[in-house]
């Protein structure tokens, strides 16, 4: 029974990475984050990606109060926000997050304010969509090491 | 820090984007190499010993062997490597390449930039100013694996790397790969001279989208 839930669990996370693969919302990156976690790291992925979602918010809270203010025109201070993010992005492989940004700089390298804020709204959904689908990830993770840690109890003593 | 001969090694990375600090802490420390990180050039300057206002100093000095010569330098920990980001705001990788290579003292310090823009122009810039490598971001593991052979360069010359010009003071088996480095590696993208080492690797975007300029 308790097998089975860990496998069951593994294949969660495999589904999981390969629609986020398939769907282009991670790209390879991730891949390599994942290979710099071992045991003296063993939280690496999570750690970055923390502060990727803290950073993220801030530069999202940063460009939405910069098109809502009704005399804004400092594009160039949107393309700095903006390029911020779409290095931390590429960082940690938000591959589709990352797409987004560099649309939203061509908008504003066209100071199109009406096309910002639509970049600036996919780019809020994706945001948002990619954190849940990472906590999910994360959550699997959890559960797969309290599972095997219940698998074999007598090692734990 | 176990017996590897790399871990001592000291690399300084320089960014001012922390994901990315923590990214090549992680990629430097996994290639067992001692890492300092900052956050901008001018924390680079200190942490390796020059200061703005000391710099006049270093221009009046004599080119002459002389262990008084760094007797301003604060530095005690000895850095083999800087790694530093090319856009930062203020002080730039391509600035801060230039007062290293500028510096009496520092300019053996073998300096890599890295960049998530591909772009032809600035990647010769910043070879031609002595810049050893130029990664494109993300940095791979496998990227790091071109470091050690700069790090190696200078550490053969352990004890000439305080003196002034003096390039040839210590006649070590070394000293042929030195020579070529220091004159060849700038024309490596021309005559192709150790190409893996020091020609810049485009490497295309997984979705086929490069970036604007």
């Amino acid at each position: 029974m308790l097998g089975l839930a860990a496998d069951r669990l593994r294949a969660d996370m495999n589904r999981l990475l390969a629609f986020l693969f398939h769907q282009g919302i991670l790209d390879e990156q991730f891949l390599q984050l994942q290979q710099l976690q071992d045991e003296s790291s063993p939280n690496f992925v999570s750690e970055v990606v923390n502060i990727y979602f803290h950073e993220s918010e801030k530069l999202l809270r940063s460009l939405r109060s910069l098109l809502m203010d009704r005399e804004f025109s400092d594009y160039n201070k949107m393309g700095i926000h903006l390029n911020q993010f779409m290095g931390s992005s590429s960082s940690i492989g938000a591959n589709r997050i990352r797409n987004v940004c560099v649309a939203f700089r061509a908008a504003s390298e066209q100071n199109n304010r009406a096309g910002c804020l639509r970049a600036l709204e996919l780019l809020e959904h994706e945001y948002c969509f990619l954190k849940n689908k990472l906590h999910e990830l994360f959550q699997i993770q959890q559960q797969r090491v309290l599972a095997a840690g219940v698998r074999y109890p007598m090692q734990n003593i | 820090m176990g017996m590897a001969a790399d871990s001592e090694f000291h690399v300084l990375a320089v960014d001012d984007s922390i994901i990315d600090r923590k990214l090549i802490e992680r990629l430097l420390k996994t290639s067992s190499y001692q890492v300092t990180t900052v956050d901008s050039g001018s924390k680079a300057l200190e942490f390796l010993g020059l200061h703005e206002d000391l710099h006049d100093r270093i221009d009046q000095n004599t080119p002459s062997v002389s262990p008084n010569n760094h007797q301003w330098r604060l530095q005690e920990v000895e850095v083999n490597l800087v790694i530093t980001d090319y856009c930062m705001p203020g002080m730039t990788g391509y600035d801060l390449l230039k007062k290293i290579k500028e510096s009496s003292s520092l300019k053996n310090i073998p300096v890599v930039i890295m960049s998530s823009e591909n772009v032809p122009s600035r990647i010769s810039r910043c070879l031609e100013e002595g810049a050893e490598e130029f990664f494109l971001k993300p940095v791979r593991l496998s990227d790091l694996n071109k470091l050690r052979p700069h790090m190696l360069k200078t550490k053969s010359k352990d004890h000439c790397k305080e003196q002034v010009d003096e390039k040839t003071a210590f006649p070590s088996p070394k000293q042929e790969g030195k020579e070529e480095s220091n004159n060849n590696k700038r024309k490596a993208t021309e005559e192709g001279v150790s190409p893996e080492r020091t020609r810049p690797r485009p490497r295309p975007r997984p979705n086929g989208i490069t970036t604007m300029v």
